[in-house]
């Protein structure tokens, strides 16, 4: 059989020069960034082309077909999920047997599997960031008609967002793409992933890497009461009288205050013209990141984007620009505030956190060091202190993947497939 | 445990008018291995999903036991999804790998006691309980996977392709571990595949679905003997039954050179129909050579010789002058023959076959139905 790689041009010359006739599970460590990351079931490998790193995963060719439609499909629907990049196909070892098609995945820049947040801290309120994180992934891919099949903490990655987290989907292999998702479908779904996240949460816990005040029960009931929240704010009908207009006008604040914007609303007005029924009709997520992009063109997760957008209308106060055009004012933002702080980080410290979470904690910073030294400190002499007190003293995280141990069935959660059987 | 009943259950997807399952009528037992087997889109799929609760019923009920649970949310069902592959914990116990979705549900401890300790008994892990998965066999770790579905003491199993991801060979030999495992746990099964060579060798009983629509329920063997239509006659078998419109004249069937006694019942119930022509079946084994002696027969050109061993498989095509018009009426371009492996014909060689007498399929050409003799 060919060797068959569907990939787009840039990637697939870099491509070419893997060792796709050895099983992933025998490359040699050059090839490779890290050690294996032991929840999924397959063979799953990193290894850096450029200056990309890619995460390999080995699967039969109808389901690596499968993964990377779906995937682009989610890339096409502004899901966050990893990116596809490509299937190898068609490989043979040497003696002519063949070997299972690969999927090519684009590593997450910045992005943290949960048991290397929870390897460094393990708080009560982590852990509810990381499950709200979650439940608004899970909301928005119902609300995209996907059913994800095997929602958990390990088939999630996450991305600091100015101080919360940002879920990405990183495992698609039995998810299906519906034009909308039934109540049972949603039920299951959310069933799913409540028992894996209270399975995960209760190996963390006989591990000791949770804190004791944790309980992984309450957790896990609590990412399906968050869902149902969230839910029924996105989807439900409201009715009120007709002389309480404004509430149209609350729920659509409200949205925008988690982080979706409306786009169309439907209204019914009852037969007496006494009552209304509003319900919101296209949801859209990431209104403060949309907005931000726009004004900018900075690309930040929702809650960096509030921040940042926050500290723009401040700006705009302070230097009495209110009335400007909106977007001037944004240039003229980007010029004095943010580019300044950016520069003040030395390169070697740039693979520590993205550009916008490093602009939130040196806002955070400014506030805290202007409180203890009793008077405003300006943008640069935080920023400066900032990299010095702070930012030094952080792991890089542009790469952390998965593994730390090679023998991932003693440290992380492992899959059993039916072949196990044998 | 307990029985599962489809009763005219129908799917109708928004937006659709032909339902995705029809009217589904089917009544599984106390205990039983069901497979559901058809094309991509027949709504196995889907009728599968109705009895979990993910899809919704838009006609008739389902019942499990004697609960009508047509429009019950899925966790309420007493119904266990098994999934293809399951998370095992390695800082936790066996026993709490298999019994911690209970403690979500609330489950007294006593009881999670209890169902864990029976379930491993069941499953042979009875010595292994307070041990963490990686002292484990591959075998013992699926099996604690397994424990996991079964501590919930559900009522019926429903498999959805389990082995889909898994290569050929893996799939074969697997499929034999989970069948035995479901007979040895007795609980009423659904399980779902595309490939009728799994439905075969792995249900007590197999239901075909085409279109929508249940063609036919029996045992595997039923199927094989007695397919109740045309579909199901193309459908099941590997290599597939050789299916051609022959015409009926004075007792025989008719195609082209191919020559075949019929009994007279079916000359008279072709007759009764208002047809002149029928649909006839017959397996690549039911094929053996025709004696010289011997009035008609089928003429086949012999292309490949599929030499397997135990068995020769010949692939060809009708021979003789009106062969184009045997092809058209053929419903795949091939006739497949099994023939002694030591004695198998050559490449380009031209047979004469028979059809031995009793394993020919008879169908009506305007229902598809199975005309019995």
């Amino acid at each position: 059989m060919e060797l068959r790689i569907l990939a787009a041009p840039r990637e697939q010359q870099a491509l070419l020069d893997l060792p796709w006739d050895m099983p992933l599970e025998q490359w040699p460590e050059w090839y490779l960034v890290a050690l294996p990351r032991g929840i999924s079931r397959h063979v799953v490998r990193f290894t850096r082309l450029g200056r990309n790193v890619y995460a390999l995963k080995e699967i039969v060719k109808p389901f690596a077909d499968r993964e990377y439609q779906m995937l682009r499909d989610l890339a096409r629907l502004d899901v966050p999920a990893v990116q596809a990049v490509g299937v190898v196909s068609g490989r043979e070892a040497p003696g002519g047997e063949p070997l299972d098609s690969v999927l090519v995945t684009r590593h997450l820049q910045f992005s943290l599997p949960y048991r290397a947040l929870f390897a460094r801290m393990m708080r009560r309120d982590t852990v509810d960031r990381l499950i709200d994180a979650l439940v608004v992934l899970i909301a928005r891919l119902h609300l995209t008609g996907f059913y994800w099949g095997d929602c958990s903490l390990s088939n999630t990655l996450f991305r600091r967002d100015a101080g919360a987290f940002a879920a990405y989907l990183v495992d698609a292999e039995t998810g299906e793409l519906h034009n909308s998702l039934s109540d049972g479908q949603r039920a299951h779904d959310l069933d799913t992933a409540r028992t894996n996240i209270a399975g995960e949460m209760m190996d963390l816990l006989a591990a000791g890497q949770l804190d004791e005040s944790v309980d992984p029960i309450a957790v896990s009931d609590q990412v399906v009461e968050r869902y149902e929240a969230l839910w029924s704010e996105l989807t439900e009908w409201e009715a009120f009288d007709v002389n309480e207009r404004w509430r149209i006008a609350r729920r659509v604040d409200r949205l925008n205050d988690l982080g979706f914007d409306v786009d169309e609303l439907d209204i019914v007005t009852d037969i007496g013209g006494r009552t209304i029924r509003v319900q919101p009709k296209v949801v859209d997520p990431g209104h403060h990141s949309r907005r931000l992009l726009r004004l900018t063109g900075i690309d930040a997760q929702e809650n960096q984007a509030r921040r940042l957008l926050n500290d723009l209308d401040t700006y705009a106060a302070v230097t009495e620009q209110q009335g400007e055009d909106e977007e001037i004012v944004a240039n003229a933002w980007v010029l004095d505030s943010y580019e300044p702080v950016l520069r003040a980080i030395p390169r070697d410290l740039r693979g520590k956190l993205e550009g916008p979470e490093i602009f939130h904690e040196v806002l955070e910073h400014r506030w805290y060091l202007s409180e203890n030294l009793g008077r405003d400190v300006g943008l640069e002499e935080a920023a400066r202190d900032y990299v010095d007190t702070v930012l030094r003293h952080k792991p890089d995280e542009l790469a952390i993947l998965g593994g730390t141990s090679a023998e991932a069935d003693t440290t992380q959660p492992f899959r059993i497939t039916w072949n196990d059987l044998q | 445990m307990a029985t599962v009943t489809f009763d005219k259950a129908t799917r109708i997807y928004p937006g659709t008018d032909k339902p995705a399952v029809d009217a589904l009528d089917l009544a599984i037992e106390d205990g039983e291995f069901l497979v559901l087997v058809g094309p991509s889109g027949c709504g196995k799929s889907t009728s599968l999903r109705m009895l979990a609760g993910l899809e919704e019923v838009d006609g008739g009920a389902i019942r499990i036991g004697d609960r009508d649970v047509t429009h019950m949310p899925p966790k309420d069902r007493d119904i266990a999804m098994v999934f293809q592959n399951y998370a095992l914990y390695p800082h936790m116990s066996v026993a709490d790998n298999m019994g911690f979705a209970l403690k979500i549900a609330g489950t007294p401890k006593d009881e999670i006691r209890r169902r864990v300790g029976e379930a491993a008994k069941l499953l042979d892990l009875t010595e292994y309980l307070d041990r963490k998965p990686k002292a484990l066999s591959g075998g013992q770790r699926q099996r604690v996977a397994m424990g996991r579905a079964i501590v919930r003491e559900p009522q019926v199993f429903l498999m959805d392709e389990p082995l889909s991801n898994l290569d050929a060979k893996l799939r074969v030999s697997t499929r034999t571990q989970i069948a035995s495992l479901q007979r040895r746990l007795g609980i009423t099964t659904v399980y779902v595949t595309h490939d009728q060579v799994e439905a075969m060798t792995m249900g007590d009983r197999v239901a075909v679905l085409n279109a929508g629509l249940l063609q036919q329920v029996d045992s595997p063997l039923g199927l094989y003997d007695k397919p109740a239509n045309v579909f199901v006659a193309g459908f099941i078998g590997s290599p597939a039954m050789n299916i051609a419109t022959f015409d009926v004249k004075d007792g025989r069937a008719t195609l082209g050179d191919a020559d075949v006694a019929i009994p007279a019942s079916i000359s008279s119930k072709v007759a009764a129909e208002g047809s002149s022509t029928v649909t006839l079946g017959f397996r690549p084994e039911a094929l053996i050579p025709a004696s010289a002696e011997e009035k008609g027969g089928i003429p086949v050109l012999v292309d490949v010789v599929e030499e397997l061993g135990s068995d020769a498989y010949v692939y060809g095509r009708p021979a003789g002058p009106a062969a184009d018009e045997q092809a058209d009426r053929l419903r795949s371009d091939q006739v497949i023959a099994r023939v002694e492996p030591r004695n198998a014909p050559q490449k380009g060689e031209k047979i004469n076959f028979s059809i031995r007498p009793g394993s020919e399929h008879f169908f009506s050409v305007k229902t598809g139905e199975r005309l019995e003799p």
